[in-house]
């Protein structure tokens, strides 16, 4: 049963404090509810028996005030008083001013837009978000264009991210892994591929690649590089260190390192990268993203291995 | 006691029933279509539910197909989208809600010992609303057009063109057509339950099912006109770039997810106690008694009515409102539990109480309980917050609704098709056919329904048309695909039984299960509903009143006779049941269907923004709808009253309370109101969610929007001093007042228009000066259709339809106007002073 649970994006296989609590939670509601449903199914199949004596109408009416208004309500309260124990506890947020690392999240269709907002200008990232293992970090959900949901169940619950709206999440993973985020709200026909990679690292390698991501690659020059501003690449997409700067797709600067390409829907590999260039449509119906299929097969090429070794 | 008349001569009753047989019969050959007849309106209406049923049991079909392995590339994107935007949509708004309402006009006449509901036509125009409205929404898919949001269609998503497309209005116009019939439904119901009732049957002595279906469509009239307002809203963005939900200029998409939801919510409660309502017929006559905690389930079925206008923020919960909202609406969410409880209970404690008959309606029944258990401790889990922000939007929440809907719902439906089928032709259903088929539909929902609560938790969100290959969620899937096979094959054989022909099988007895209730007098090859109206001393009259069904059937009651060939029913008082008025309603036409017919194509064009003909369709639906009227209704009878048997005499014409109409006018007119409140509503909403909600627009002032007010008022005066005056007999007078009422509409209507017309105000340029238009718009087609109807009062009192004596038509009008009053001045109070003032 327990293995049945596990994944990288299992709410029962919880890696963070919120999602500890909640299946915690979810167990001790599956157990009284099983026991509930045990009960009426029991009492039902006993009224449906044959043969059985018949009970007198004044037991029967004493049955509907026990059994269906006195026991529910007490379960119910108990339930109730331990779910409002447990909410204050779970989201607890930082005033403005100490939250020493905040993370913008920006729903676009169909990908994530992610801005790390520390001392400093943000360093920004697209499609995947790392944290690190045991400090609490505070999110911050919006969106650009319709209503997205974000979700990394093994972390904890979800958080709408509504045009007009900024709102607050904040998450404590307290194991270190690679996990699965989703978009939870129906946003469009590429909805089922708006996925995020969760990486919980150590404090330490945390602060290292933090320290990386704010620099430019150092494979930012060469061919593939001038191609990619060559051929307009740069008017949507930006990758640190080279003229590209554009803000209407996603960030590409150090894309080598991250492990899934098209918002955590395929593996990251020149063929992949490749692949999309040419025919987004084909990978995530409805992107906004162009296809370049016009350009010559050895340019894209080029485009991929260079976008492959941003790290 | 009241006693019934003596038998007549058999030559003399069989006269009678000829009469009686005549007036009520069918037209024959295709003209059997203009039937108003509640028999065959609830028989159309059922089976055309049912094929809505089976239609968008397919398309979740396909989607399961679709979903038997990872990555599969067997439909496309987007038709998943519109796949699963119409599975949800026609199941609740083709299936669910007609459904029930098939069922009430069907057997709601017969178990309240009624001929007929007291607006038959209003009836037939609804189906063929429904019908109309179903096939344009439903047809779309098959031209890639189908609506493709979700059947909750979210704004920003929902609101672009681009994103949308014609879809979006499909859904929007088809369905406001739909829900206007839902509304019309609930009036006739509504106003059948109160004043229709058989002599003596007090409100206490009402049949369960009656009781359930006043709470029902008593909820209708608050839970769709919230939504009628929110589709107005969306419509008017759509359309005309009215910024409602566009945070850019000032509106918010927030305020239809909870105008949607405040509706929503009741909606599931909707369908919900319809089917709880035929388990409290089908569980007493098999317990063979009555049913035990009568005031419990009555008291439980008003408190979750209740209590369902209170939780529509549990789908909400991860919108990012405030912590205390949230255990706000989760206490509340919770508390619905408990009177559903109550009514499981009730349920158990009958049949605790009485010795259970085994039979096909039984096995539905319970096997519906043990499903709907499930998805209502489900329920419970989601209800808490925390909880919820793990489950919403997962497959979890698509195995809870639908253990709530198919176990609190389907089950119970079928159940009650097994029951009832021998009312339709005196056949019955096959016992073992419907056996196999509950057991497929039992096992085979089980299969595909249960493994979904794992895989929601796994991380399998909703509406995704594929998922990848490596999160563990293939084995449970394909496990759903085969499940949901096995559950339509279930359900093909239920359909296999309804249709397969059975002439060879004998036609069986009246009441077949020996049920206590009067629906089971009704003789299937009779269309007069019941042969007399009984006086009615009991909950279970055919178990309390032995001899009742044999004096029904020989005449001996009241209304035995149509000797002026007219169709007749009873009027009754609201608590008592005394009798008060006999009551003569509208029989085959024509005009019910023109009215639904132009009012659809009003719709159809409006989506397609054909002016032209939008207005052409406007202008005969208009037309149909007051030669319906003028010839349908408030008709003065020829004689003052009529002797209606049993030593009774009643009057044939009534106005003010006691008479239906104006029943009907008020229930309308409370649903209108809400639909005016949610407006408000939005007006103040906008007003809290910004610093500053006018954001520096100009507002229309208060100089013109004050006077308008107090224009209104008077010519709310002058609808009153006609009625008074009309009431004296003074004819020259009353018809000038009636003309100064209408002069005064239009001269406040347009003072009304002047202050936000004089301001320039744009509505496309922020949502201040929509909702400031939106307003003002709504005051104005009121204000329109309230001088429309002071003259049509000025022209019947011309015609002498309007007189001293049958003064039905001013009496109704001045309740329209009543509330015309209160609505126009909220509105330029809301408008003119509070941006202003406050």
């Amino acid at each position: 049963m327990l293995v049945g649970c596990q994944g990288v994006q299992s709410a029962l296989d919880p890696a963070g404090a919120e999602a500890r609590a909640i299946s915690t939670l979810f167990v001790a509601m599956v157990l009284t509810g099983g026991a509930v449903w045990l009960g009426v199914a029991s009492i039902l199949w006993f009224a449906m028996r044959q043969g059985r004596a018949v009970v007198a109408e004044q037991s029967a009416s004493r049955l509907i005030f026990w059994g269906g208004a006195v026991f529910p309500s007490v379960t119910l309260i108990t339930l109730l008083g331990y779910a409002f124990w447990l909410m204050p506890s779970l989201r607890p947020f930082a005033t403005a001013s100490e939250a020493a690392l905040r993370i913008e999240v920006t729903g676009r269709q169909y990908w994530w837009q992610v801005a790390y907002h520390r001392s400093g200008p943000p360093i920004l990232a697209a499609n995947e978000i790392r944290l690190p293992v045991g400090s609490r970090i505070e999110f911050s959900l919006k969106s650009d264009d319709v209503i997205h949901s974000f979700w990394i169940p093994s972390l904890g619950g979800k958080m709408d991210m509504i045009p007009g709206r900024a709102n607050r999440l904040s998450l404590l993973a307290d194991k270190p892994g690679v996990f699965r985020g989703a978009c939870a709200e129906y946003c469009g026909s590429s909805h089922a591929l708006m996925a995020l990679t969760a990486v919980v690292m150590e404090p330490a390698a945390f602060d290292a690649w933090l320290m990386t991501e704010a620099k430019a690659s150092i494979n930012a020059g060469g061919e593939g590089g001038a191609l990619f501003v060559h051929h307009g690449c740069g008017s949507c997409h930006r990758v640190a260190g080279t003229e590209a700067s554009g803000t209407l797709g996603p960030d590409l600067s150090h894309l080598g390192s991250r492990q899934m390409l098209a918002a955590g829907i395929i593996a990251n590999t020149e063929d992949n990268i490749a692949r999309f260039i040419a025919a987004p449509d084909a990978i995530k119906p409805g992107a906004n993203m162009p296809a370049f299929s016009m350009l010559p097969q050895e340019d894209i090429r080029a485009i991929a291995v260079w976008l492959k070794r941003l790290e | 006691m009241i006693r019934p008349s003596d038998r007549l001569q058999d030559d003399e009753g069989d006269a009678q029933a000829a009469r009686l047989r005549k007036v009520w019969a069918n037209p024959g050959g295709w003209r059997y279509w203009t039937s108003v007849n509640n028999t065959q309106i609830g028989l159309w209406y059922a089976a055309t539910a049912f094929i809505f049923l089976l239609f968008a049991g397919v398309l979740a079909l396909i989607m399961r197909a679709q979903l038997a392995v990872p990555g599969n590339d067997l439909i496309s994107a987007d038709f998943y989208s519109q796949a699963f935007t119409l599975h949800g949509t026609v199941m609740m708004f083709l299936f669910a809600v007609p459904i029930f309402e098939a069922v009430a006009i069907f057997l709601l006449p017969p178990m309240l010992g009624a001929r007929e509901l007291p607006f038959p036509r209003l009836g037939a125009f609804g189906f063929w609303s429904f019908l109309l409205g179903g096939i344009f929404v439903c047809g779309s898919i098959f031209f890639d057009a189908a609506p493709s949001s979700g059947w909750f269609m979210y704004p920003p998503l929902a609101t672009d063109e681009n994103l949308s497309g014609i879809g979006a209005d499909i859904w929007l116009l088809g369905l406001s057509f739909i829900e206007v019939a839902s509304i019309a439904a609930a009036v006739e119901l509504i106003v059948g339950i109160m004043k229709c009732r058989a002599p003596g049957m007090r409100i206490n002595l009402m049949p369960l099912f009656a009781w359930y279906l006043l709470i029902v469509a008593g909820m209708i009239l608050f839970a769709f006109p919230p939504l009628i307002a929110g589709d107005i809203l969306f419509e008017l963005q759509r359309m005309f770039d009215w910024p409602f939900f566009d945070p850019a200029r000032g509106g918010d998409p927030l305020l239809w997810q909870h105008l949607f939801w405040i509706f929503g919510h009741p909606e599931v409660y909707i369908i919900f106690l319809p089917s709880i309502a035929l388990m409290a017929m089908i569980v007493p006559t098999f317990a063979q008694r009555p049913i035990v905690g009568y005031s419990w389930i009555v008291l439980a079925a008003v408190g979750t009515g209740f209590l369902s206008f209170g939780l529509w923020v549990h789908h909400m919960f991860a919108t990012g409102l405030p912590q205390i909202s949230l255990a706000f609406f989760s206490a509340a969410s919770e508390a619905v539990a408990i009177p559903t409880a109550v009514q499981i209970f009730v349920f158990i404690a009958t049949m605790l109480a009485g010795r259970v008959i085994p039979s096909t309606p039984m096995l539905f029944g319970m096997g519906g309980i043990i499903i709907f258990v499930i998805g209502g401790l489900t329920g419970v889990m989601v209800a808490v917050a925390p909880f919820d922000w793990q489950a919403h939007d997962t497959y979890f929440i698509v195995a809870h609704l639908h253990y709530v809907l198919i176990g609190g719902m389907l089950f119970p439906v079928i159940a009650g098709i097994y029951y009832y089928y021998p009312l339709i032709d005196a056949k019955h259903l096959s016992d073992r056919l419907g056996r196999i088929a509950f057991w497929l539909m039992f096992a085979g929902f089980n299969v595909s329904f249960f493994p979904m609560h794992l895989t929601g938790l796994l991380g399998m969100p909703r509406r995704v048309f594929t998922y990848p290959d490596d999160v563990g969620w293939n084995g449970l899937n394909l496990i759903s695909t085969l499940g949901a096979f096995v559950f339509a094959a279930g359900i093909s054989l239920v359909v296999l039984d309804v249709l397969r022909p059975k002439h060879r099988q004998r036609r069986g007895e009246q009441n077949p299960w020996n049920a206590g209730t009067l629906e089971w007098i009704s003789e299937p090859k009779e269309n007069w509903g019941v042969r007399s109206i009984p006086f009615v001393a009991s909950r279970y009259p055919l178990w309390d009143q032995p001899a009742l069904a044999r004096q029904i059937g020989e005449g001996r009651w009241y209304l035995p006779d149509a000797e002026e060939g007219r169709r007749e029913g009873l009027v009754t008082s609201v608590l008592d049941a005394r009798p008060e008025q006999v009551l003569r309603v509208g029989g085959t036409s024509y005009v019910t269907i023109i009215s639904a017919l132009s009012l659809g194509a009003v719709f159809v064009a409006l989506t397609f923004k054909w002016w032209i003909a939008t207005m052409v369709a406007a202008t005969v639906c208009f037309c149909a709808i007051v030669y319906w009227l003028w010839t349908g209704t408030a008709e003065i009878p020829e004689k003052a009253e009529k002797e209606v048997g049993v030593g009774l005499t009643l009057p044939l014409y009534t106005s003010g309370p006691p008479s239906v109409g104006w029943w009907a006018m008020f229930i309308t007119m409370v649903g209108d109101s809400t639909a005016f409140a949610s407006l408000v509503f939005g007006y103040f909403f906008y007003w809290t969610i910004h610093d500053d909600f006018t954001a520096g627009v100009i507002g229309p002032g208060m100089k013109w929007p004050l006077l308008s007010a107090a224009l209104f008022v008077a010519a709310w005066l002058m609808v009153l001093m006609a009625r008074h005056l009309n009431g004296r007999g003074s004819i020259i007078l009353t018809r000038a007042v009636l003309a100064v009422g209408v002069v005064l509409a239009v001269v406040a209507s347009t003072a009304g228009f002047a202050g936000p017309w004089q301001y320039g105000m744009d509505p496309r340029a922020h949502v201040y000066a929509a909702i400031v238009w939106l307003l003002t718009a709504w005051t104005l087609v009121h204000a329109a259709t309230g001088a429309v109807m002071l003259a049509y009062c000025l022209a019947r009192h011309f015609a002498g339809r309007l007189t001293k004596d049958h003064d039905m038509d001013i009496g109704n009008v001045a309740l329209y106007w009543h509330f015309m009053a209160i609505t126009a001045v909220v509105t330029f109070i809301v408008i003119g002073l509070f941006p202003e003032v406050l």
